[in-house]
């Protein structure tokens, strides 16, 4: 049982900042306009153009990049014509099974779990949005997308990779795997896609009063 | 940006609106309070994240103690046919910038020493004035808040390190390396002071000045 709704908002075209609370009037933004805050300027909104369609494009784009990032081994090293490489479910093995469950954890659900659940969540508000269906029911799907965000880290990880392969680079030579490519590609499609989203399409339906 | 009018700064806590932090809905709060959800996107509803303040302080000061573990403690420890050898965060550091890659030794020492840190005195510095409710540095606060928040991802670097250093070394079999006790406390900063980050209400730096000038001063001003 829930707790009654708050009243629905009297005064329209009204918006609130997010970090200082300000109240403004919503600005009415051209294709590729951005508004921010008249006070602290932090983001009010964006009007992408062809919002729905070239998310959606880059988000299945970005699905395809995650599959070769988990299937293809990552990075290698090269030394006496031996060859030794590792996906990153590999590496997250070993480092499981060394005792270092914690952190086996961690790096598994910044890289693996959380990006894989936030993709899946972006597609699963996207699809019904681009057949036209919009509906109050995908609110707490976005609602899940926003919350995992800040928690996949693929673009540190990648970073952390370079490092550690020129802590190697004196032992053997090393490789740049298929998977590592795919990797840098999907942090760059991730994020247009991220860019190209206006998260207000989904609140265009009136305000529900009744729900079943 | 130039306005002609002179500009009455009002937030919504003051009209009695709550913001839903997911849609962005306004919302009258009702005289009861209690537990309230966005009647557009159905998202919990608060007219300030609760317990904002204690929350950050928590996990700040959690932060802050496991800090001394993660910097005094083995990141690593590698063993091979020559010896064995124990690396702390700062030992890595010290080894890349000898050799010869000081650019990378820049950014590990950057992401992993500073980065956190910087974090830990930033929050103590934006929690306590916005317990003394300062009305000070207004936009200043916001902008080092959003750095916070922006920056703290990065200090994860020495952990993805050391899982690939772990992984690669153990197949080439000629050394083995290991991962030590530092390596869970510094995971362990790093996921408090996101989560302290989170918690912080950044409209908790503009609420003092709210309540305590009807209109403030052009805020123009302050951008200079």
């Amino acid at each position: 049982m829930l707790a009654p709704d708050a009243h629905p908002s009297l005064p329209a075209g009204l918006i609130a900042c997010h970090e200082c609370d300000l109240l403004q009037t919503e600005p009415v933004l051209a294709p590729g306009e951005t508004a921010r805050c008249a006070r602290c300027g932090a983001f009010l909104a964006r009007n992408p153009p062809d919002s729905v369609d070239r998310s959606l494009a880059l988000s299945l784009a970005a699905a395809i990049l995650y599959l070769i990032a988990n299937i293809y081994p990552l990075v290698g090293l090269e030394m006496q014509g031996q060859r030794v490489e590792v996906t990153l479910a590999g590496a997250l093995l070993i480092l499981w099974r060394d005792g270092m469950q914690p952190v086996a954890a961690l790096v598994g659900v910044t890289t693996l779990v959380f990006p894989l659940l936030e993709l899946a969540m972006i597609l699963v508000v996207l699809v019904p949005l681009r057949l036209g269906r919009v509906s109050p029911r995908l609110a707490p799907f976005f609602r899940l997308v926003r919350s995992v965000k800040p928690w996949g880290m693929v673009e540190v990880f990648l970073l952390g990779m370079l490092v550690s392969l020129v802590k190697l680079s004196h032992l053997a030579d090393v490789i740049l795997g298929a998977a590592f490519w795919a990797m840098a590609a999907l942090i760059v499609v991730l994020t247009l896609a991220g860019r190209a989203f206006d998260s207000r399409l989904l609140w265009q339906t009136p305000v529900i009063e009744n729900r079943p | 940006m130039s306005r002609e009018r002179p500009f009455v700064a009002r937030q919504a806590r003051q009209a009695g609106l709550l913001n839903c932090h997911i849609c962005g809905q306004l919302s009258q709060a009702p005289a009861g309070g209690g537990f309230l959800r966005c009647p557009r996107c159905r998202a919990p509803l608060h007219m300030r994240k609760p317990a904002s303040l204690a929350t950050t302080w928590a996990l700040v000061i959690a932060a802050a103690i496991l800090y001394i573990p993660a910097n005094l403690l083995p990141m690593m420890s590698t063993a091979s046919l020559l010896g064995s050898q124990e690396d702390t965060i700062m030992s890595g550091v010290i080894f890349l910038w000898q050799s010869g890659s000081w650019p990378l030794a820049a950014v590990v020492f950057f992401a992993s020493v500073m980065v956190p840190l910087l974090k830990i005195f930033a929050l103590v510095y934006l929690a306590a004035a916005a317990q003394r409710r300062s009305r000070h540095r207004l936009i200043q606060r916001t902008r080092l808040y959003r750095m916070v928040e922006f920056v703290g991802r990065w200090s994860m670097l020495d952990i993805y390190v050391i899982t690939i250093l772990v992984a690669l070394v153990k197949f080439q079999g000629l050394a083995t390396i290991q991962a030590g006790p530092a390596a869970v406390a510094f995971g362990a900063v790093v996921v408090l002071t996101m989560f302290a980050a989170m918690s912080f209400d950044p409209r908790l730096i503009w609420d003092p000045a709210a309540d305590s000038a009807p209109s403030l001063p052009d805020p123009d001003s302050d951008h200079a």
